[in-house]
């Protein structure tokens, strides 16, 4: 039996792929379609991704000014001065928040004063117009204001800035801070004073918020993680910090990879889409050559060599489909920079990233693989004879392939998505969703089917019965049209229903009661005379909150440094690295809700102090009723127990705290307070920040109408490169869509040919292609659209926490469009046929 | 001489669901080398499924197949073929030609398989030989019906058969191109000395072999030799 081995080469194998394609490539042109957007989306943020943590890993120090720097909110003290000289900073920094009034027209707002003393930026640099003021601010005694600022004030080279008690003329506009992104300037925009002149506003006093930062530069030999492990217990003891540029510049990097993660989801969405169609397009095209490798097998091709002749093909059109979505994404990463310019510290610049590239083209062959394996593997089970009869695969051996091929598509996403990910949790959470979906979608077309079919109306016309009888016809396309149709309804609705939710949860009730004032930093001994000023606008002080800064010196006896070194814990960092601020009253307020615990609301002198957090710190750092917590207040340390845990509403735009002290545990504490009040108009708003600013400099004022305009318009912009993602998808799923209404096309072609044959007439035929596809989208659309408010709600209750904003366009827009595409698809590809003379198609079995 | 196709107690049968449907049953005949030999019979009597038995296509319900001295029953799926491919030739009623390769490659196909890189000279060779020289680059679409089984015929005879297996050769051809084909298919046979089985109704056509038998029911009805 030696002798029945195959001698055939792997040459002819790929020579007869090749043969093959060559004629059948017109049909596989959106097999390829499919897939090039997915592609193309996951390479652009890819790219994107990976040339934005490059230029954070390259320009780090230029981020950061410095190799390190050492910070402290609190005026430093004498061991932390001590630590800072004998390390020999090269620049210092005091920076702090406040108003800022423009005499030339009476304008306020909102700034960050910073006041360098030596070399800074040690790298990088502060980019001004003109370019001297850089330096020459300090000798000019001028100041140096962010160059927006002074367009949205209409102030010039030579105008006045006042800050605290010091008025200074404008010798520069500040383009440019290092590390410094435009939607932080926006927030609060640098203004750079003369070191010398910190002092002189006025404006640094006991607990005002106050940052002094050094900065360092070290030898190429420092090794900057060991400084930090040594020096950051110290210094975390004096409430000071230490940052370097590696750990500052792997936040940032980190702080896109959330959002990053995010879009590669929605792009890899949109390529699973494109699957759906490579899945349908290979399954009719191997159906259609079931005769051609019947015939193979019968000249002696054995199973494999079939296989492989077709496998080497997908592999082929997958690589084709790869590379053009490759060079698209590569090209389209350029756009990324533009959508999310504001938001970044740094300039990405265009760069092809070779580990990107083979990432696009291998996700796209083995998508491409996977997703056509069912027909592959059942080119297996054609046998020879079928060249002599046409007979049907055994439905058992399709069952078992099935149970074979699923659970490798579900391995393959998920492999990827986690790729993507990085997270074994969010790539479960996200192959749950999808199966879920892909699944339900399945189930509802079948059960509609069986509707149709045992409820199918017989006195309809023939036209419309021959119509709707064609969705369970053999040779339908019913299935792969109705799960494409309801995934892109899916996505486009949940993309767009989410987005309102998002926004939604981050906008303020506009009633009467709700502040849109704040004013912080108010000391005990002003809080007469602001309320007074606020008065005098027939205005009420809403809230007058007393605020603490301090930071967590040790739970249940742990020093924060020690759990900080310990990454199994679950702690967050924030909670052991930040000063946070607290408040103390004796009740509840309206925007929170007690969880668990008793409320305790005062106390007299008591060694351990009876505290409430709310659910989100005790789930941040792990914590329950009766932990206790020693936090440090400028240097003294507080020992506190907790007693309740509070749901807070934060949407509510209310001042809320995570942590609550009951009344008289902290009234003799260092303290700020912060007042709000309701300015009902612009006008007034404008007329009562001026007036506070003028009166009272050392306080700072927040109009938040302005504050959540920005928040609204860095939301739409998130909002845009969403959408600009989701046109991805929906892109990919009319593509999918034509694709399987084209290869429908084979299916019907002979049908209406012999029914024009008969003498059916174009307007029959037309009919009955308007019934079905019309049928179709609305089979289609009705899960895609429930699902997606399924889909919805959730994200709405459990992730934004806030209510589904239901709107016309996602319940009727979308869908009803997708019906009429679906139908205008059908009738299209009909028009081709209907124009063809029956002969021609009976005789060629095309058009 | 040992035969070529030895066929003993072989019968077919098929399950539809409860029922079991025989096609064949009890059949036994032999074939010795370069003999030529017909199988006759109405349509549904079982012929076109003797032919697959007998070339491998399809397994037996039960008896044994020996071609060319190998048991057919003895072969998985790939060995059969891999046999097929150096023993036997095959014609159809509809050509079956590969519609993605043009005449050529569908000729060289059986050849090129083989790892025979004199293929491409031996296809064109045998392309002339049935008159379709011209035509090398043609793809099936661009042919005649009788065009296009004179293609299959070539393929047929490219791999140098030992026994070659013929379908309903003329069954979708009009008369004169049925009567051309024929001829060609006996002279190739005759001057490639292969063995030949023609599965056919046309009594015509089975009477210019050596001999032949008719299927009815599933059984052999006669067997005659001709003149």
């Amino acid at each position: 039996m030696n002798q029945l081995k195959s001698k055939t080469q792997i040459g002819w194998l790929l020579k007869m792929a090749w043969r093959d394609w060559r004629s059948s490539r017109k049909k596989l042109y959106l097999f390829i379609a499919s897939i090039v957007l997915g592609i193309s989306a996951v390479v652009a943020i890819q790219s994107f991704g990976s040339n934005l943590k490059v230029k954070i890993k390259a320009d780090s120090k230029s981020l950061m000014g410095a190799d390190f720097i050492i910070d402290s909110r609190q005026v430093p003290t004498e061991k932390v001065l001590k630590i800072v000289d004998s390390l020999g900073y090269k620049a210092r920094e005091i920076n702090f928040a406040s108003m800022a009034f423009f005499p030339k027209n009476e304008g306020s707002k909102l700034i960050k004063v910073s006041g360098y003393e030596g070399l800074f930026p040690i790298y990088g640099e502060v980019k001004t117009r003109p370019i001297t003021a850089a330096e020459s601010y300090k000798t000019d005694k001028g100041a140096l204001v962010d160059a927006t600022t002074m367009l949205q004030f209409d102030l010039q080279l030579g105008d006045s800035i006042k800050v605290g008690e010091v008025t200074l003329p404008i010798v520069g506009a500040l383009k440019s801070v290092p590390g410094k992104s435009a939607i932080s300037a926006s927030i609060m925009p640098p203004v750079f004073i003369p070191f010398e002149l910190i002092g002189q506003t006025g404006l640094i006093q006991k607990g005002s918020r106050v940052e002094y930062q050094f900065y360092f530069k070290t030898d190429e030999l420092t090794n900057l993680k060991r400084l930090e492990k040594e020096l950051l217990p110290i210094l975390d003891l004096e409430s000071a910090d230490l940052d370097t540029h590696v750990s500052a510049g792997k936040q940032l990097g980190d702080g896109y990879n959330n959002f990053g993660k995010f879009l590669n989801l929605v792009a890899f969405t949109a390529l699973l889409l494109g699957c759906l169609g490579i899945a349908s397009a290979t399954n009719i095209y191997i159906k259609e050559k079931n005769k051609a490798i019947a015939v193979l097998k019968c000249i002696g091709v054995t199973r494999k060599q079939t296989f492989l002749i077709y496998l080497f093909q997908i592999i082929f059109i997958g690589f084709i489909g790869s590379l053009f979505g490759t060079i698209l994404g590569v090209g389209l990463q350029q756009l990324f920079p533009v959508l999310l310019g504001d938001f970044l510290p740094v300039n990405v610049s265009f760069a092809v990233i070779p580990s990107v590239v083979l990432l696009g083209l291998t996700i796209g062959i083995i998508m491409s693989v996977v997703f056509s394996l069912y027909p592959l593997i059942s080119t297996w089970f054609v046998t020879p004879n079928q060249v002599l009869r046409a007979q049907e695969t055994a439905g058992k051996k399709k069952k078992i392939l099935g149970f074979i091929v699923g659970p490798i598509v579900a391995l393959t996403v998920f492999l990827f998505s986690y790729l993507l990910l990085g997270e074994l949790l969010y790539s479960l959470i996200f192959l749950g969703g999808i199966v879920v979906v892909f699944t339900l979608i399945r189930l509802i077309a079948g059960i509609f089917i069986k509707l149709i079919k045992s409820l199918f109306p017989k006195k309809w016309s023939f036209p419309a019965r021959q119509g709707l009888s064609n969705l369970f016809r053999p040779g339908n396309q019913t299935i792969t049209l109705i799960l494409c149709i309801g995934v892109g309804v899916f996505l486009i609705n949940t993309l767009y229903l989410a987005k309102d939710a998002l926004i939604s949860s981050t906008s303020f009730q506009k009633n009467v009661e709700t502040p849109n004032i704040l004013l912080l930093d108010v000391q005990k001994e002003d809080i007469k005379a602001i309320s007074k000023t606020i008065q005098s606008f027939n205005q009420p002080v809403l809230d007058q909150i007393p605020v603490i800064a301090m930071k967590v010196h040790s739970i249940n006896g742990v020093r924060a440094t020690t759990l900080k070194e310990d990454s199994t814990n679950g702690i967050k960092n924030w909670v052991l690295d930040g000063q946070f601020r607290a408040s103390y009253r004796d009740s509840l307020v309206k925007s929170e809700s007690l969880l668990d615990g008793d409320w305790i609301g005062r106390v007299d002198d008591v060694e351990v102090i009876p505290i409430s957090i709310d659910i989100g710190f005790k789930k941040a750092a792990k914590l329950e009723i009766g932990d206790r917590i020693e936090f440090n207040i400028q240097g003294v340390l507080m020992e506190t127990e907790i007693k309740s845990i509070r749901k807070i509403e934060w949407s509510q735009m209310k001042m809320n705290f995570s942590v609550i002290f009951p009344e008289g545990a902290l009234n003799n504490a260092p303290q700020t307070n912060v007042l709000t009040t309701q300015a009902p108009t612009d006008e007034i708003a404008a007329k009562m920040q001026q007036k506070l600013v003028m009166a009272h400099p050392s306080v700072t004022v927040i109009d938040l109408r302005s504050v959540m305009g920005l928040v609204e318009n860095i939301l739409s912009k998130i909002a845009w490169v969403i959408n600009f993602l989701a046109l991805f998808s929906i892109l990919t799923g009319f593509i999918v869509l034509i694709g399987a209404v084209r290869t429908s096309k084979f299916q019907r072609l002979k049908e209406n040919a012999m029914l024009r044959t008969i003498g059916a007439t174009s307007k029959q035929i037309f009919k009955m292609t308007a019934v079905e596809y019309i049928i179709l989208g609305i089979l289609g659309s009705i899960p895609g659209t429930t699902l997606s408010f399924i889909g919805a709600q959730l994200l709405a209750t459990y992730s934004f926490k806030t209510d589904l904003i239901v709107s016309w366009i996602p319940l009727f827009l979308v869908p009803g469009l997708v019906v009429v595409f679906v139908t205008f698809i059908g009738l299209a590809n009909n028009r081709k046929i209907m124009k063809t003379s029956p002969k021609e198609i009976l005789r060629n079995g095309s058009v | 001489m040992s035969p070529i196709l030895n066929i003993k107690n072989l019968s077919k049968s098929f399950k539809t669901g409860d029922q079991v449907l025989k096609i064949l049953e009890d059949i036994n005949f032999s074939l010795n080398e370069q003999e030529t030999f017909a199988i006759v019979g109405p349509s549904g009597s079982g012929k076109t499924t003797l032919l697959g038995l007998c070339a491998g296509l399809d397994d037996t319900s039960g008896g044994t197949i020996e071609l060319c001295g190998v048991d057919l029953g003895s072969l998985n799926e790939d060995e059969r073929a891999i046999l097929r491919n150096q023993k036997v030739g095959f014609i159809f009623q509809d050509f079956q030609l590969l519609p993605s390769l043009t005449a050529l490659e569908n000729v060289i196909v059986p050849l090129e398989l083989q790892g025979d890189k004199n293929a491409s000279a031996v296809g064109k060779e045998l392309l002339e030989k049935v008159g379709l020289g011209a035509r090398l680059n043609h793809y099936p679409s661009q042919l005649s019906g009788g065009e296009q089984q004179r293609v299959a015929m070539a393929r047929a005879f490219s791999n140098r058969p030992t026994i070659l297996f013929a379908d309903e050769p003329t069954g979708n051809l009009d008369e004169e191109s049925g009567k051309n084909v024929v001829k060609l298919l006996l002279d190739l046979n005759k001057e490639a000395g292969t063995t030949l089985i023609i599965v056919t109704h046309d009594l015509e056509l089975a009477k210019q072999t050596q001999r032949m038998i008719v299927i009815k029911g599933g059984k052999i009805f006669k067997e005659e030799t001709n003149a």
